[in-house]
């Protein structure tokens, strides 16, 4: 492995064409050895095009880069990961069944035919030891949590001899302190001359928090950027998404009403099966949002699939409007309940299907009367339009597959649908993981006006701005119960957060 | 020792002879379609390698008197089947299960067609290994005259459990069985490892095949196989995708295989048809048993569509 040594890196003019649609459009960075630069833009700003056209996934238009200074030919990410450039993705790509030390071997190029795993293992450890942090090594992946899955690309890239990292969306999927671990320790390896780190993001916590310097596009150009130091939040923000204005949530308005959603004694199995979820009363009023807030992995996730009907309970039961519920379509329909489970594509949608078929899968079989056999495709073609209209999904037409949309749109698409009707109770996990903040605001505001028009809101978030921006009452989950419960009103940030990390 | 003693006893000796003898076939196949499954392909056609195995096997044990090449005949003919499903299933929009089953088929109709003059003569058997020469009791000694192929199986088991454990190829193929997508990042070409990860399972089936037309039953005719191809998929289901774990899972087939020739070799004789049926039942019970509504199959490779 070669010494320590940060690369930097520059774009020269950089341009990518799809056809007609300008994707980059002549995007000149400069990232400085050693550095911690963030790139921000809203969705379909570009920024995973210029990545990709610097780890050689695709080729540029136009345009060149330089790697310390020299003109460089990166025609494959083979050439790239030669030069000492690597990427993290969003989407973990370790292997989930094989252990950490496994993922780390096969990874390198000089992988040996017959691996000594007692040498191997001996060279890990001590590799391991140089870092600033520690990762199980004999743990299969798919045991480990979002945050150490992370921990471990890091370390693979590290691993691996690569001193240029790009890293896309890295805390997308981690909770706030595991987010502010991990870009320490980046932070750490740049400061220290080991690394130069290229991070896209959203959050503007993070890049005044850990980064040096920020280049901001917008509809595939640069449009700004500088030192973080001389940047405030309204200034990026203001690059980031020009000159149009957000949707602001909207005020609060209208009464409390009568209890819809009721959970009594509900008792279940989680994931591994070893331990059980208890929630012994859990009420959301008509007209009110409930917040449960929680580090990922507390049985939110279980609680979501006790409410939709997935999971069995053992004990206890789920009621609305003082019925039983069983999460059947039927009951849905008639007690006017609707979800939006987090990831929407695979929890909430048939990906190949259509963008019209997704958005009629509450309705396809009504026709205002009772349950029809043959579809209406006109009907449905037209309900599709309306809605794609209503909340400004952006599809290339409502008969691509949906799975073609990206994130925001894949949520707005699915928002429209569940909030297309009537709604009396809507049950909501994490619905702006991931997506750009115009996207964030706009969706947050549909849930309050639903809140406003009288549903009752069950929301399920691990962002604890969400939590505080919407609620009217907050409460932790905590190990698999609700361990504290407060109104907003009342509500003390330090004291919510104990309760989240269960030393209360 | 009273008369039933020795009646169970014999029952239990000729099971364990049985369960050896009639396992082999079950070792095989199951490290294929493990093998195979284990990159993230399924190949349902496996029965038919089997089958196509079991003649080339017998034919060209026949002609050249050496059994032998037949077992390395029936590999190459098993090495071909896979090859040629490993090819389709490369193409675009193709699903492995439906070629499986066309395979198998095929397969079939091929090995019963070249087959028809091979039922009548009489091909050399595989050689035995006597472990029970120590015994004066007939039974004891019958049950222990254990077939070459047996121990190679046990070996190869091992030694597949080792290559995905410590070798290159062993983690490219868990990496290409667990992840597409991770392969593709690092560079690896998901479909030729699925190419050759099948083309093995077909001759490791194919060899099975040949155990079966030249030691036990040990002829060739058209029912030679009973389902042991297809059976291989629940029973690599059953052990977890583990190579070492097939070895007990075709060795508790064997002896519910052996449950029937064992009974009726002391007398039993009303129902005794009824314990031919022990292994299809043994597999409905054990597939029931260790399935859960709420978690997904542990152990199992992730790319496979059987599971995903």
């Amino acid at each position: 492995m070669s010494a320590p040594h940060a690369i930097g890196v520059e774009t020269l003019h950089m341009t990518k064409r799809f056809g007609d649609f300008t994707a980059l459009d002549e995007v000149s960075i400069r990232i400085a050895p050693g550095s911690f630069h963030a790139l921000l833009g809203e969705n379909g700003a570009g920024k995973s095009t210029l990545v990709k056209c610097m780890m050689g996934f695709y080729q540029p238009t136009a345009g060149q880069m330089l790697i310390d200074g020299r003109e460089a030919e990166i025609r494959n990410p083979r050439d790239a990961h030669a030069a000492g450039l690597g990427m993290v993705y969003q989407h973990f790509t370790l292997v989930p069944s094989l252990t950490a030390a496994e993922n780390l071997v096969i990874a390198r190029e000089d992988a040996p035919a017959v691996i000594d795993w007692k040498k191997e293992r001996e060279g890990l450890q001590a590799f391991v030891e140089t870092m600033p942090f520690r990762v199980a090594l004999d743990q299969p992946v798919n045991r480990l949590s979002a945050g150490e899955k992370q921990k471990l690309e890091l370390l693979k890239q590290l691993y691996l001899g690569r001193h240029f990292l790009i890293l896309d969306e890295p805390t997308s999927v981690l909770t706030p302190s595991e987010a502010d671990e991990l870009l320490g320790m980046v932070r750490g390896l740049t400061s220290a001359g080991a690394l130069t780190c290229l991070m896209i993001t959203h959050k503007f916590r993070e890049v005044t928090a850990f980064a040096d310097a920020v280049s901001v596009l917008r509809r595939g150009a640069h449009v700004g950027g500088g030192r973080v130091g001389e940047l405030t939040h309204d200034d990026m923000a203001a690059m980031m998404i020009g000159d149009k204005t957000l949707t602001r949530s909207a005020a609060r308005a209208g009464e409390k009403g009568d209890v819809v959603l009721s959970l009594e004694g509900i008792s279940a199995a989680d994931r591994s099966g070893l331990k059980t979820i208890d929630v012994d009363s859990l009420h959301v009023a008509a007209g009110e949002v409930v917040g449960i807030a929680g580090v990922s992995g507390n049985g939110q996730m279980e609680l979501m699939e006790v409410l939709t009907g997935q999971r069995p309970v053992s004990r206890g039961s789920v009621s609305v409007k003082s019925v039983t519920f069983r999460g059947t379509r039927r009951q849905a329909r008639e007690l006017k309940v609707r979800f939006l489970p987090e990831e929407p594509l695979q929890n909430a949608c048939a990906g190949r299907m259509s963008v019209a078929e997704n958005l009629s899968f509450r309705s396809y079989d009504l026709n205002g009367k009772g349950t029809r056999f043959w579809l209406d495709r006109a009907a449905m073609g037209r309900l599709a339009v309306r809605l794609v209209d209503a909340f400004k999904v952006k599809t290339a037409s409502i008969e691509s597959p949906i799975a073609s949309l990206s994130g925001g749109n894949v949520q707005r698409a699915v928002l429209a649908r569940e909030l297309s009707d009537e709604v009396d109770l809507l049950i909501i996990a994490n619905p702006c993981f991931g997506l750009d903040f115009s996207a964030v605001a706009e969706i947050r505001a549909r849930i309050m006006a639903a809140r406003n028009a009288g549903a009752a809101v069950l929301l399920i978030s691990e962002d604890l701005d969400e939590i505080l921006e919407l609620s009217d009452r907050v409460l932790v989950m905590s190990e698999g119960r609700i361990a504290y419960e407060t109104s907003i009103e009342t509500l003390d940030v330090g004291e919510l957060g104990r309760h989240m990390a269960g030393h209360a | 020792m009273s008369e039933t003693d020795l009646g169970v006893w014999t029952v239990l000796i000729a099971m364990l002879g049985g369960a050896i003898r009639v396992s082999t076939p079950y070792i095989f196949v199951s490290l294929g379609e493990c093998l195979t499954e284990r990159s993230g392909r399924i190949n349902l056609g496996l029965e038919g390698t089997l089958v196509f195995g079991a003649m080339s096997g017998y034919a060209i044990a026949y002609e050249t008197g050496s059994a032998w090449a037949g077992v390395l005949a029936a590999a190459l003919a098993g090495t071909l089947f896979g090859l040629f499903h490993g090819w389709v299933c490369k193409l675009p929009k193709v699903n492995d299960i439906a070629i499986g089953i066309a395979l198998m088929l095929l397969g079939m109709g091929l090995a019963f067609f070249f087959g028809k003059p091979y039922i009548q003569p009489v091909a050399p058997d595989l050689p035995t290994i006597a472990l029970g020469a120590w015994s004066s009791s007939p039974q004891v000694e019958a049950a222990l005259r254990i077939n070459v192929l047996f121990v190679v199986g046990i070996a190869l088991a091992f030694f597949i459990a080792w290559m995905l454990r410590s070798t290159r190829i062993g983690l490219v193929i868990r990496v290409v069985g667990d992840s597409a997508d991770a392969a593709r990042a690092m560079g690896i070409s998901v479909d030729r490892v699925r190419l050759l990860a099948t083309a093995a399972g077909g001759a490791l089936a194919g060899i099975g095949g040949a155990y079966l037309s030249l030691y036990y039953p040990g002829s060739w005719n058209e029912g030679v196989s009973s389902g042991q191809g297809l059976m291989a998929v629940a029973l690599v289901i059953f052990a977890r995708w583990s190579p070492v774990n097939c070895i007990w899972a075709a060795l508790l087939f064997g002896a519910a295989g052996a449950l029937g020739p064992a009974l009726q070799s002391v007398g039993v004789s009303s129902g005794y048809y009824l314990s031919y049926a022990a292994p299809y039942v043994l597999t409905l019970i054990l597939l029931i048993a260790t399935s859960s509504t709420t978690r997904a199959v542990r152990g199992a490779p992730g790319e496979l569509s059987i599971t995903k």
